[in-house]
């Protein structure tokens, strides 16, 4: 596939929940277009209905109106907030849950989610259960349960978020770098502007509820690296400060 | 190799370990012969309290005209066909209650109603339609045990995390996966539990069952030796009821361990 073709149309997404005392207006005229090999952040204040977006282009949850186009047998692959291993499998076991499911279990498939496992370290590991793992290490095997079925666009809904500081930078830093390795798009969902900034190459900014796309921004770092690297640049504050004021967190 | 702190630590884990297991031995053993010592200089009516003693004799006379075994096997024959029935018929209905949300909801009040109802006064009920024998306390087992395993068993698969549920939709999985790759073996440990209960449930069941009609069993045993006034009888019956249970209590505890590997 050519670099910049559009693989993904969103239009005019809205989205309304209903409970028995009222319904809440989730998601209203959400629009964006997704690039191949594109990192798209989407920041907001939190529970604006960020997550739901997810949902709804994963097919977990339908709109109430407005269309999705995407090219012919686009593949989603969502890694949730939770790393959500199976305690009773073994790490190999939680890696390959998806083949299962979907009937994949083939050679190719096998081999690629071994060479994953070898590739990010967890080789060691692979007979141990998720019990036996650092926080870091359990989203490590879940982007690899999430890469697994080898979707095209990565959907990632706060994937860091019950991670501790140091670990969150240095595990953004990780799946940045296989996201990148393997080639695939991807929507990241977060509400730290840091996070989406340094990882990302546009954001997108949704206004409290319900949600409608702020602001996009391009975001254009000269020499541009790692995460951690990108962070450090006079361009990560410029953006930051610029996001910051945009979402308009009041103190 | 351990510090020799550890292994002070490991040796002292030990040693309370035997200090438990010999004072629970030591409290049966002082029961029986306080027991037999109030017995033996009649500080207790032997004819209403038995005695040790006499157990052991009804145990061994039982044994000789080959009833012993008999009864016994008659009840734990009733107790397994009943706790397999109501078990798997239990988790079955509580999958189905799980697959059809409609349905758990029509079913909530009137599974409400059985669990609270005395199921021993379905007893002349049962005994009408399924006949005096072997059946009527099958039954009547089942339906003390059955509905309970229904109301746990559901309730522990419909509070299954719903995180890991929405993970393998996201895979697309279908409800019948959903259901064996996550509800039943991130519900093992419930599943064993409910065994547990319903090992209890269904001797209550066998043994209410087997007062009300029965030729052979220990609650037989029991029924017959109180319309006597055998109370040696009865002793001896509980007693071997007591020694059942537990040993069949602690085979479910040894199949947890073995699956946990």
């Amino acid at each position: 596939m050519l670099k910049d073709k559009v693989i993904l149309k969103i239009r005019d997404i809205r989205k309304i929940y209903h409970t028995k005392e009222k319904e809440i207006l989730a998601v209203d005229n959400f629009s964006f277009d997704l690039k191949q090999g594109e990192f798209v952040a989407i920041v907001g204040p939190s529970g604006c209905g960020k997550s739901t977006i997810l949902s709804i282009l994963c097919g977990l949850e339908d709109a109430s109106s407005g269309t999705i186009n995407k090219v012919d047998n686009l593949k989603f692959g969502y890694m949730l907030q939770s790393d959500n291993l199976f305690e009773w499998r073994t790490i190999y076991k939680n890696c390959i849950l998806g083949l299962e499911i979907q009937n994949l279990k083939d050679k190719e498939h096998i081999k690629y989610v071994n060479s994953l496992i070898k590739t990010y370290g967890l080789l060691e590991f692979k007979d141990a259960y998720p019990s036996n793992l650092s926080g870091g290490m359990r989203q490590r095997v879940s982007l690899i349960r999430t890469l697994a079925t080898k979707p095209d666009v990565l959907l990632l809904d706060e994937p860091f978020s019950a991670l501790d500081q140091e670990t969150r930078l240095a595990v953004s830093d990780d799946v940045y770098r296989i996201i990148k390795k393997e080639n695939k798009s991807a929507i990241m969902v977060t509400h730290d502007i840091g996070e989406a900034v340094s990882m990302a190459d546009r954001v997108i900014v949704l206004s409290d509820r319900p949600s409608e796309v702020k602001n996009i921004y391009e975001i254009k770092i000269k020499n541009r690296k790692n995460p951690i690297e990108n962070r450090k640049t006079k361009e990560f504050s410029d953006y930051y400060d610029l996001i910051w004021k945009d979402i308009g967190y009041h103190v | 190799m351990y510090s020799l702190e550890h292994k002070k630590y490991l040796k002292k884990i030990r040693r309370n370990s035997i200090l438990v297991h010999l004072t629970q031995i030591l409290i049966i053993a002082l029961f029986i012969f306080i027991w037999q010592f109030a017995a033996n200089n009649e500080w207790i009516n032997t004819f209403i309290y038995s005695s040790p003693k006499s157990i052991l004799e009804t145990i061994i006379d039982l044994y000789k005209d080959g009833s012993l075994f008999h009864h016994i096997w008659v009840t734990f024959y009733e107790v397994i066909i009943s706790f397999i029935l109501g078990t798997v018929i239990g988790i079955v209905v509580a999958s189905i209650l799980w697959r059809f949300k409609f349905l758990a909801r029509v079913l909530d009040p009137y599974l409400t109603i059985l669990n609270s109802l005395p199921k021993v006064s379905l007893g002349p009920v049962i005994i009408i339609i399924a006949g005096a024998g072997v059946k009527s306390i099958i039954l009547m087992a089942l339906f003390i045990s059955v509905i309970v395993t229904i109301i746990n068993v559901h309730q522990a698969f419909i509070s299954t995390d719903s995180n890991k549920i929405k993970l393998l939709e996201s895979f697309r999985a279908s409800k019948c996966q959903i259901f064996f790759k996550l509800i039943i073996p991130s519900n093992f440990q419930n599943i064993i539990s409910t065994f547990k209960v319903n090992l209890g449930l269904v001797f209550i069941g066998v043994i209410m069952g087997e007062f009300l009609v029965s030729k052979a069993g220990v609650g037989y045993l029991i029924m017959y030796g109180s319309q006597v006034f055998n109370l040696n009888l009865v002793m001896t019956g509980i007693i071997i009821l007591a020694v059942m249970a537990s040993l069949m209590y602690y085979l479910i505890v040894f199949i947890e361990k073995r699956c946990e590997k």
